[in-house]
C-alpha cells in the first residue's frame, strides 16, 4: 500500500470514527459537522473530476450544487404542502423519497452540466473560468427572483425526508447516508481515473493535440467529464439541503464555488481524497476559528495562500508526497 | 503508377500577407518515402497542418485513400489511419510510457470507451501497446514517466503511439530531431523496414537520413515545391542547388 493509500484510509476511518465518538457521547452538534464534512466533501469529488482529471477550471459548479438543492426543496415543499408540481399534460406531485429526490437531483444537474458544457467548453483558460463563473450566476438571479420557491428567503422543509428502513432525524443515520454515499463517489472516481476515459482525459489534459491524433475527441471527453462532474455535486446539493432543511440562493451564489474549489486546492488537485481533506480541514477551521473571531477567512486567506505557494499537492500531497503515476 | 495513398491537390493557404503555401501538390505512394525537405520557414509545418487537419487549406483539397478528407477535422482523418508524429513532442509528460501507447490503442480501436474497467488491464490494448513498444525498443521503459525519457526516446514514443493506430500512411515531423548520431541511425533504419507497412510523408532536416531513407524529395522554397523527384535528380538539380542545398553542403 502507498503512503497515499495509508493517509486515505485513515481519512475516510476518521470521517467515520468522529460522528461514531460523538453518538456515543451524545454530542450531536459534532454529527452534524461531520456529515456537512461528508457533503461538502461530496461536492469536492463532483468539481475534482472536472478539475483534477480533466484540468476544467470551473467556477460554477454552485450552479449544480444549487440545482440539487432545489431539487429537494421544490419536490419536499410540494409534498409537505400537498399541491401537485404540476397537473397538466401529467400529474407530477411532490415527494419526500430521498431515493426520489437523488435521482431527480442527479438528472437535472446532469442536464444542466450538459447545457454549460456543450456552450463553455468551447473555450478555455480564463475564459472558461469566465463563462462557468456567468451560468452561476444566472441560476443565482433566476433563484432570487422567483418567487414560487421563496425568492430571495429560500425555502423551509420542516421535517426531513424519508429514506427506506432508517429514521433520517437521528443525525447518525442521517450521516450514514452521506457517508454512503461519499465512499460511493470516491470510488466511482477511483474506477474512472483508471478507466480508458479516464486515461483519455487525462491525457487530453495533458496535450489536446495528442489525444486528437490518435482519433479521440477532447472536447467529448471535456463534456462527459462535466456532465458526471456536475451531476456528483448536484447530488451534494440535495444532500446539503437535506441536512439544513432549508435551501436558498447563496447554493447558487459564486462564493459557493469558490468553496467548493478550496476545498481541492486544500487538499490537493486531482488527488482522490483530496475533497476529503479539505473540507475536513475547511470545517475544523471554520469551527474553531469561527469561535475566535468573524473574521476567520483571513486566516483561511492565509492558509490558502501558504498552500498554494509552498504546498501545490495540497495537504495530501504535503503528507503524501510526490504523485505517483498510478498502474 | 498506383493510386496514391494520400495527396494533395493545389493547396494554398495565406495568413496576411505571407503565402505560407502556393499550389502545392504532391503524393505519397503505397510503399514508398517521400521526404519534404526546405530551409526554416519555407512552410512545412504549415503544410503538414493542412495535411493533418489542424489547418484548413483557402484552396486546394487533401485526399487519403482515394476520399477527399478537406473537410474532416483531425480526428476523423487520424481515426481512417492517418498517423502524425510532432516535431516537438505531443504526449501526455505526466503519464507513463505505457499509458501514452495505451491512449493510441484505444483511439485505434474506436466505439466508446469504458467509464468502469481499468484501461491498463486490459488484455487487447495492453498487447497492443506492448508490440508497438517493443517496435521502437522502449518496451524496457514502459512504466516510466514519459518527462523523464530523453528527447530521443520521447521521439520513439511518438513514433510507438502512431504504430498503435494501425495506420494506413505515416506523416512524421523530424522524427529524428534532437536524436544522437547512434540513435538517428537506428531510427533511419526503422523507418526503411517501416515503408513497407504504410507510406512515410517525412519532413526532417538531417540530411543524411533523407538522402538515406527517401524514395522521392520534394523541395519547398517559400511555400512553393520547386522540385520533386530521385534523390539523385534533385541532388543534381541546380535550382535546388541554388535554393538549398547551396547553404547547407
Amino acid at each position: 500500500m502507498s503512503r497515499e493509500s495509508l493517509i486515505n484510509a485513515a481519512l475516510l476511518l476518521g470521517l467515520a470514527a468522529v460522528p461514531l465518538y460523538a453518538w456515543a457521547t451524545d454530542e450531536p452538534f459534532t454529527i452534524t459537522l461531520a456529515t456537512r464534512v461528508a457533503i461538502l466533501a461530496l461536492a469536492g469529488v463532483g468539481l475534482n473530476i472536472a478539475l483534477g482529471l480533466g484540468g476544467l477550471v470551473s467556477l460554477g459548479h454552485a450552479a449544480f450544487f444549487g440545482i440539487g438543492g432545489y431539487a429537494m426543496g421544490i419536490l419536499a415543499s410540494h409534498a409537505q404542502s400537498y399541491t401537485p408540481l404540476m397537473e397538466v399534460p401529467f400529474l407530477i406531485e411532490g415527494t419526500k423519497s430521498m431515493p426520489v429526490i437523488w435521482i431527480t437531483a442527479v438528472v437535472a444537474s446532469a442536464l444542466a452540466a450538459l447545457l454549460i458544457g456543450v456552450l463553455s467548453l468551447r473555450t478555455s483558460g480564463v475564459y472558461f473560468i469566465m463563462i462557468t463563473l456567468a451560468f452561476g450566476q444566472m441560476f443565482y438571479f433566476f433563484a432570487i427572483s422567483w418567487p414560487a420557491y421563496g425568492g430571495e428567503d429560500g425555502l423551509s422543509i420542516y421535517i426531513r425526508n424519508d429514506f427506506p428502513g432508517l429514521n433520517t432525524l437521528d443525525p447518525i443515520q442521517f450521516f450514514g447516508i452521506c457517508f454512503a454515499l461519499l465512499v460511493l463517489a470516491l470510488w466511482l472516481n477511483a474506477r474512472l481515473a483508471r478507466s480508458p476515459f479516464g486515461l483519455a482525459l487525462n491525457a487530453a489534459r495533458q496535450n489536446a493535440q495528442r489525444v486528437e491524433t490518435v482519433g479521440l475527441s477532447p472536447f467529448r471527453l471535456r463534456l462527459a467529464a462535466f456532465v458526471i462532474s456536475g451531476a456528483i455535486t448536484g447530488l451534494a446539493g440535495a444532500l446539503f439541503a437535506d441536512l439544513n432543511r432549508f435551501v436558498s440562493p447563496t447554493m447558487f451564489s459564486w462564493q459557493m464555488s469558490g468553496e467548493i474549489m478550496v476545498f481541492i486546492i486544500l487538499g490537493g488537485v486531482g488527488r482522490l481524497y483530496g475533497p476529503v481533506a479539505g473540507a475536513a480541514l475547511f470545517i475544523t477551521l471554520e469551527h474553531f476559528l469561527g469561535g475566535l473571531s468573524e473574521f476567520w477567512h483571513i486566516y483561511l486567506g492565509a492558509l490558502l495562500l501558504g498552500v498554494v505557494l509552498f504546498a501545490r499537492g495540497g495537504v495530501i500531497g504535503l503528507l503524501a508526497g510526490r504523485k505517483v503515476a498510478h498502474d | 503508377m498506383t493510386d496514391p495513398v494520400l495527396a494533395t491537390h493545389g493547396i494554398t493557404k495565406s495568413f496576411g500577407a505571407v503565402q505560407a503555401s502556393r499550389d502545392i501538390s504532391l503524393s505519397l505512394q503505397p510503399g514508398e518515402i517521400h521526404a519534404v525537405i526546405g530551409p526554416n520557414g519555407a512552410g512545412k509545418s504549415t503544410l503538414i497542418a493542412q495535411i493533418c487537419g489542424g489547418l484548413a487549406p483557402d484552396a486546394g483539397r487533401v485526399e487519403f485513400l482515394g476520399q477527399d478528407v478537406t473537410p474532416l477535422p483531425t480526428r476523423k482523418r487520424a481515426a481512417m489511419g492517418l498517423a502524425r508524429t510532432f516535431q516537438i513532442s505531443a504526449l501526455a509528460m505526466e503519464d507513463t510510457v505505457l499509458q501514452n501507447v495505451t491512449l493510441g490503442a484505444l483511439g485505434a480501436r474506436g466505439g466508446p470507451l469504458g467509464l468502469l474497467r481499468n484501461a491498463l488491464k486490459d488484455q487487447d490494448l495492453h498487447d497492443k501497446a506492448m508490440t508497438a513498444l517493443d517496435r521502437v525498443g522502449l518496451a524496457g521503459q514502459a512504466s516510466t514517466v514519459t518527462a523523464e525519457l530523453s528527447h530521443g526516446q520521447r521521439r520513439q514514443l511518438e513514433v510507438a503511439v502512431a504504430l498503435t493506430l494501425s495506420p494506413r500512411a505515416f506523416v512524421m515531423d523530424e522524427p529524428m530531431a534532437g536524436m544522437g548520431t547512434e540513435g538517428s541511425h537506428r531510427m533511419t533504419a526503422f523507418l526503411g523496414e517501416l515503408r513497407d507497412e504504410a507510406p512515410i510523408l517525412l519532413v526532417e532536416h538531417d540530411m543524411d537520413a533523407v538522402f538515406a531513407l527517401a524514395d522521392r524529395l520534394s523541395v519547398l522554397v517559400y511555400g512553393e515545391i520547386i522540385a520533386t523527384g530521385t534523390v539523385d535528380e534533385i541532388r543534381n538539380n541546380p535550382q535546388v542547388r541554388a535554393a538549398y542545398l547551396g547553404e547547407t553542403a
